[in-house]
C-alpha cells in the first residue's frame, strides 16, 4: 500500500501529482536520476535522448522521468474519456535490465496503492516495434485487473543496433492508472492536486482547454505547407549536422542532430493527422525518418556516452 | 528405474508458444538422450506462463559401454597405408592396435576402441546447455549483460535425477549465469517462495498446493467447466471459444473464474461489437441467455488470484474497463450512425490501394463497374449490385472499423441497414468478403455473388495487369486466395461465367487489354481449380486431360470442366474405360512410333476403299456415330451422354486391335489404318486430352 506517511492530498488514490511524485521516489530509491521532460514535442518517452540514445552502447544507465506525449491523430476535442492527443507517460529505464526487473516494476505498483494480493496483475505478450526509431523488443503489456497499466520491453535493437547490453524500458500510462486508482471513468474528472472542494484542480481544469484548440488544431488549422517545410528542413538539418559532426572516429554532434530527428518525426505525426499523406507516402516518410534515426544512432556510438 | 526431472523457469512465456514450447522440449531432450545410449520409457512435458517442464522415467542410470572394432592393414602393409589407418581410427602408434589373423590376410592390424558408459547425470549436463541454447522459439531475446536468448529471460532450471527411494541427485550446470539446482517456485503472488523438489511426483504435488497447476490441458478443463457452472447457475451458456480457451489457460498458473456485469444497455449495440471488444480485447467469455439464444449482460473473466476478498476488486476493475471499452464502441457507433455511408466515400481517395492501381476510391469505382456487369450473368439486378459495389469498402473509414478492423463488412452491413438500404445490398457489404479462407462460406444471394466476384476479379486482374503476380511462398496481396474465391462462388452456385471474357473487358478498364496476362490468370485460375479439386477426389491428371482439351482461355466455364471432370473420372473407374483407355494409348503409341518413322503426322481422310478387314469398316463407322453423338452432347452439356458414346467405341476398339494388324505390308492399307487410328485419338480428344492421363 501506499506509503500512510502521505499526506492525503499526495496519496496516488486521490491526487494526479501524487501518483507522478509517488513514482519519482520509489525509481530514485532505485538509483535511477530523475530527470524532468525532454523539452520538445514528442510521441512517446520512448523518444526521449535519455531512452532512445543511452539505450545505445556499453554504458550502465539509470534513469527515470516523465514525459508528455503528442498524438495529434489521438485528439478527440476532450470529448473522449480515455483518449488525448496529450498525455503523459512515465518512463523507466535500467540498462543492463536487472534481473529482478519483473520484482521491482511489481513494487512500484505496490507503492502507487496496487496490492497484488488483491489486483489481478498480469504479464501479456506484447512485442514492441517501433518503425521511425528502428527499434523493437520483446516483453507484455503489464494488465491489472484486465486493465493495460504499462508496457515492459527488453529493448533488443534501437536505431537499427542491436543493443548490448539490453535495457528494460517500463512505461506508465500515467493518465489510465491514475483513473482507475482515483475510480474515475473519465481522465477529465481526475483530481490533479488531490485537494477537495475551492481547493481542487481537476485534469479538465489544467487540459481541457488545451485538447479542444490542439484537436482543431492538429485536424483543421496546422498548416501543412510550412510542415511539409518544416520536415524537410529538420532532414536537412540533421544530415547536414551528422556530416558537420564527424571528426575521424568521434562524432561531436550527435545529440543536436538526434533533435532534428525528433522534430522530423513530429512534424510527420501532425501531417498524418491533418490527412495529407496517403498510405504509400506514409511508408516513405517512416523510412525517412529512420534513416535519421539510424545515422543518429551510430553517432551517438562515436561519442564518449556513447561508450566511444 | 531412474528419472529425470527438468524445469525451465521464465518470465511470462507467450500463452501462444506454451504448447509447441513444451512438445520441443520433450523432443529434444528424448532425441538427445536416446542418441547418448539412453534409452528411457516414457515422458511427459508441461507448459505454464512461467515454466517449461519435462518428467522423463525410467532412464538408466548410466549410459552401456560400447566397444567398436575398426579392420586395418596387414602389418606389412607400406607405412603410408599404416599412417592413414591410425590417423582414421584415432590412434596415436601402433602399439595401440591389436593384431589379428586370418588365414588369407595374414596378420593385420585391428583397432578397437571402447568406450566407457556415461553417467546419465553428466549426458543430461552436457546436452540441455546445448539444446537451450539452440531451442525453436519463433522469436527470441537476450537480456542483461548476457549472450544467451530465451523467449523471455531464462531465470531458474531445476534438474534433478532420482534413483532409488528418496535418494536423489542435482544435475549441475549453469549457462550464462544461470545454474541449475534442486529447488523451484511456486505461484508469483500466492506461494513465491522457494520450493525443494526430488522427482516428479513431490515436484507436481508441491506446485500444485503453491498454486500452480502445471498441465495447461487440466487449466483448459477447469476453466472451462467452472464457466459452465457459473453460467448455469444463471440461465446462461458460454459461448464456446477454444482459441479463446488455450490463451486464457496460458496466461494463468492458477485459474479462478468469476462473472462479472456489464450495463444493459451495451445489449443495443450489435451483438459482435459487444463480443468483439470483450472477447479479442479483454480476454473474457461472452454468455448468452440459455432459453432465448439471447447476448446476456454478463462476461466471464479468467484470473490467476484467489484474492481475500473474493475477487471483489478484481472484477469491478474488469467491468470497469469493459464499461469503458463498450462506452467507446457505443460512441464509434452513435457517431458512425450520423454520417450515411455515401458521406465517407471521398475519405477513400486518400487511401491508396496500391501505388500502380491508385487509391480506394478508384478501386471502389471499378467495382461498381464490374459488380454492375457481372450483375446480370448472377441473376441480381445491376442497380442493387452497383449500390452495394459503391457502399462495398465505405466501413473501412468508419470510426467503429478503425478501432476494430476485425469487424470490416459487418459493420458496413448493419450501418446500410440503419439507413434504409434493401436488405440484399447491406448484406452484400459482408458477404462480398466471402469466402474469407478454405473454411468460410460462400455467398448466395445474388448481388452478394455480383459484389464478391467482382471484389475478388478486380484485384486479380489488376494485380496481373501490373505483373504483380504471387510467386513462390509469396503472395502478399492473397491472390491466391482470392482465385479460390472465385473457384468456389461458381462452382457452388452453379455459375456458368466466361471467365476470360470478363476478364478482357475488366482489364480494360484497368490498363488496356493483354491477351498474354489473360491467358496467364486463366491457368493460375486452373492451377488453383487442380488444387482444389484434389481436396474433393477428382485427381489432377483427369483434371489436365479436361483442361488439356480446353480450358477457361477458351470460354469454357469452371461448372462445365468441373463436370467434365466428374463423368471422365467416372468413366475411367468403369471397365469400358478402362479397356477404352487401354485402346487409346494403344493407339497413341503406335501413332507416335509411326509418325516418328515416317515423319509425318496423320491426319487425312480415311478412305473406305482401303479397308481390307471388318474390324476396320466397323471400326470407322463406330467412330462417325459417336464424333457426332459425343459434340452435340457436348454443345448440350451432356457429357455424362458424351461418356456414354465414347464407351460405346470399346469394343470395335478391342475387335480391331485383335484381329487387325496396322503395319500392314500394303502401304495404302496401312496409311489408312493410321489414318483411322488418328480419327479415334481426335474423337476421344473431343472430351478430353487422353494423352495427360497417369497411369
Amino acid at each position: 500500500m501506499s506509503d500512510t506517511k502521505l499526506p492525503a492530498h499526495m496519496d496516488p488514490k486521490n491526487s494526479f501529482q501524487g501518483l507522478i511524485l509517488t513514482l519519482q521516489n520509489f525509481w530514485a530509491d532505485q538509483g535511477c536520476v530523475i530527470l524532468q521532460p525532454y523539452d520538445m514535442e514528442m510521441g512517446a518517452g520512448t523518444f526521449h535522448p535519455a531512452t532512445t540514445l543511452r539505450a545505445l552502447g556499453p554504458k550502465p544507465w539509470r534513469a527515470a522521468y516523465v514525459q508528455p506525449s503528442r498524438r495529434p491523430t489521438d485528439g478527440r476535442y476532450g470529448e473522449n474519456p480515455n483518449r488525448l492527443q496529450h498525455f503523459y507517460q512515465y518512463q523507466v529505464i535500467l540498462k543492463p535490465s536487472p534481473e529482478n526487473l519483473q520484482e521491482l516494476y511489481l513494487q512500484s505498483l505496490y507503492a502507487i496503492g496496487i496490492d497484488p494480493k488483491v489486483h489481478d496483475l498480469r504479464f501479456v505478450e506484447d512485442d514492441w516495434e517501433s518503425p521511425t526509431l528502428g527499434a523493437w523488443g520483446l516483453g507484455w503489456e503489464c494488465w491489472c485487473d484486465g486493465m493495460e497499466v504499462s508496457q515492459f520491453t527488453y529493448f533488443q535493437q534501437v536505431a537499427g543496433y542491436e543493443c548490448a547490453p539490453v535495457s528494460g524500458e517500463l512505461t506508465y500510462g500515467l493518465e489510465r492508472i491514475a483513473c482507475y486508482l482515483q475510480n474515475v471513468d473519465s481522465i477529465m474528472e481526475l483530481n490533479f492536486n488531490g485537494r477537495e472542494g475551492d481547493e481542487k484542480i481537476t485534469y479538465s481544469d489544467v487540459f481541457l482547454q488545451a485538447e479542444q484548440e490542439f484537436s482543431r488544431y492538429n485536424f483543421d488549422h496546422a498548416n501543412t505547407d510550412m510542415l511539409f517545410r518544416h520536415f524537410k528542413d529538420a532532414e536537412d538539418e540533421c544530415k547536414a549536422l551528422l556530416e558537420a559532426g564527424q571528426d575521424g572516429n568521434q562524432h561531436k554532434l550527435a545529440m543536436p542532430a538526434y533533435e532534428q530527428c525528433i522534430k522530423a518525426s513530429h512534424a510527420f505525426n501532425l501531417l498524418d493527422a491533418r490527412g495529407v499523406i496517403s498510405v504509400t507516402e506514409r511508408q516513405s516518410y517512416i523510412l525517412r525518418v529512420r534513416e535519421l534515426a539510424k545515422a543518429c544512432g551510430g553517432a551517438w556510438l562515436q561519442t564518449e556516452s556513447g561508450g566511444a | 528405474m531412474p528419472e529425470l526431472l527438468l524445469e525451465l523457469f521464465s518470465e511470462e512465456i507467450p500463452a501462444r508458444h506454451q504448447r509447441r514450447a513444451a512438445e520441443n522440449l520433450k523432443k529434444l531432450v528424448t532425441d538427445a538422450l536416446v542418441e547418448r545410449g539412453l534409452l528411457y520409457e516414457g515422458a511427459v512435458s508441461y507448459a505454464t506462463p512461467r515454466r517449461l517442464t519435462l518428467s522423463v522415467v525410467g532412464v538408466p542410470a548410466a549410459s552401456a559401454a560400447t566397444k567398436s572394432e575398426r579392420k586395418g592393414p596387414r602389418t606389412d602393409a607400406p607405412e603410408k597405408a599404416i599412417e592413414g589407418f591410425l590417423r582414421a581410427a584415432g590412434l596415436t602408434s601402433v602399439d595401440q592396435a591389436t593384431i589379428q589373423n586370418d588365414p588369407k590376410k595374414g596378420d593385420f592390424y585391428v583397432a578397437i576402441t571402447e568406450k566407457p558408459g556415461e553417467k546419465a547425470t553428466d549426458i543430461v549436463a552436457d546436452i540441455v546447455p546445448q539444446l537451450i541454447e539452440k531451442f525453436p522459439w519463433p522469436k527470441s531475446m537476450r537480456w542483461g549483460s548476457g549472450k544467451l536468448t530465451w523467449i523471455r529471460p531464462l531465470r531458474a532450471i531445476t534438474a534433478t535425477f532420482a534413483v532409488e527411494g528418496d535418494e536423489t541427485e542435482t544435475i549441475e550446470f549453469e549457462i550464462d549465469g544461470v545454474k541449475s539446482g534442486n529447488t523451484t517456485f511456486g505461484h508469483r503472488f500466492l506461494a513465491p517462495d522457494a520450493i525443494k523438489v526430488r522427482r516428479f511426483d513431490d515436484y507436481a504435488a508441491a506446485l500444485e498446493k503453491a498454486k500452480v497447476v502445471l498441465d495447461l490441458d487440466r487449466r483448459m478443463e477447469i476453466i472451462r467447466a467452472d464457466a459452465d457452472n457459473l453460467a448455469f447457475a444463471q440461465g446462461l451458456e458460454v459461448i464456446a471459444d477454444q482459441g479463446l480457451l488455450e490463451e486464457a489457460a496460458g496466461l494463468v498458473e492458477w485459474p479462478v473464474v468469476m462473472m462479472g456485469n456489464f450495463e444493459e444497455e451495451f445489449l443495443q449495440l450489435p451483438e459482435e461489437v459487444v463480443t468483439t471488444a470483450i472477447r479479442s480485447h479483454q480476454k473474457c467469455f461472452c454468455l448468452r441467455n440459455a432459453e432465448t439464444g439471447k447476448l446476456a449482460d454478463r462476461f466471464l473473466l479468467i484470473s490467476n488470484l484467489e484474492a481475500p476478498d473474493g475477487g471483489k476488486t478484481i472484477v469491478a476493475g474488469n467491468e470497469r474497463v469493459i464499461h469503458a471499452r463498450l462506452s467507446d464502441a457505443k460512441f464509434f457507433y452513435d457517431t458512425d450512425l450520423h454520417a450515411p455511408l455515401e458521406s465517407r466515400l471521398h475519405k477513400l481517395d486518400a487511401m491508396v490501394f496500391h501505388e500502380k492501381l491508385g487509391t480506394q476510391s478508384k478501386r471502389v469505382e471499378r467495382l461498381i463497374e464490374l459488380a454492375a456487369q457481372l450483375a446480370p450473368m448472377v441473376g441480381a439486378h445491376a442497380d442493387d449490385a452497383a449500390r452495394a459495389a459503391k457502399l462495398a469498402k465505405a466501413d473501412l473509414v468508419t470510426d467503429m472499423v478503425f478501432e476494430f478492423p476485425e469487424l470490416q463488412g459487418l459493420m458496413g452491413k448493419y450501418y446500410a441497414a440503419a439507413q434504409g438500404e434493401k436488405p440484399e445490398i447491406a448484406s452484400a457489404i459482408l458477404d462480398h468478403y466471402k469466402p474469407s479462407g478454405p473454411s468460410d462460406e460462400v455467398p448466395t444471394d445474388a448481388v452478394s455473388i455480383a459484389v464478391a466476384l467482382a471484389d475478388k476479379l478486380d484485384i486479380l486482374t489488376g494485380f496481373w495487369a501490373i505483373d504483380e503476380k504471387p510467386t513462390g511462398s509469396k503472395d502478399p496481396f492473397a491472390l491466391r486466395r482470392a482465385a479460390l474465391g472465385v473457384i468456389r462462388i461458381s462452382l457452388e452456385n452453379q455459375l456458368d461465367l466466361d471467365l476470360a471474357g470478363i476478364v478482357k473487358s475488366h482489364m480494360e478498364r484497368i490498363s488496356g487489354v493483354d491477351d498474354a496476362k489473360i491467358a496467364d490468370l486463366m491457368s493460375f485460375f486452373e492451377d488453383r481449380l487442380v488444387v482444389q479439386m484434389r481436396d474433393s477426389g477428382i485427381k489432377h491428371d483427369v483434371l489436365d486431360a479436361v483442361l488439356g482439351n480446353g480450358g477457361l482461355a477458351k470460354g469454357f466455364t469452371l461448372p462445365s470442366i468441373v463436370a467434365r471432370a466428374k463423368e471422365l473420372a467416372t468413366l475411367l473407374e468403369s471397365e469400358a474405360g478402362a479397356s477404352l483407355l487401354a485402346g487409346y494409348r494403344r493407339a497413341a503409341n503406335i501413332l507416335r512410333a509411326e509418325e516418328k518413322k515416317d515423319g509425318v503426322s496423320y491426319n487425312d481422310a480415311v478412305n473406305n476403299s482401303a479397308f481390307s478387314q471388318d474390324e476396320e469398316a466397323q471400326l470407322f463407322s463406330a467412330i462417325k456415330v459417336v464424333n457426332e453423338s459425343v459434340a452435340a452432347n457436348i454443345s448440350n452439356e451432356e457429357f455424362a451422354a458424351a461418356m456414354a458414346d465414347l464407351a460405346s467405341l470399346r469394343e470395335p476398339v478391342d475387335a480391331f486391335f485383335e484381329d487387325v494388324l496396322v503395319n500392314d505390308d500394303d502401304p495404302k492399307v496401312r496409311i489408312n489404318r493410321l489414318n483411322l487410328l488418328a480419327k479415334l485419338r481426335d474423337t476421344m480428344h473431343l472430351i478430353a486430352d487422353f494423352s495427360k492421363l497417369a497411369g
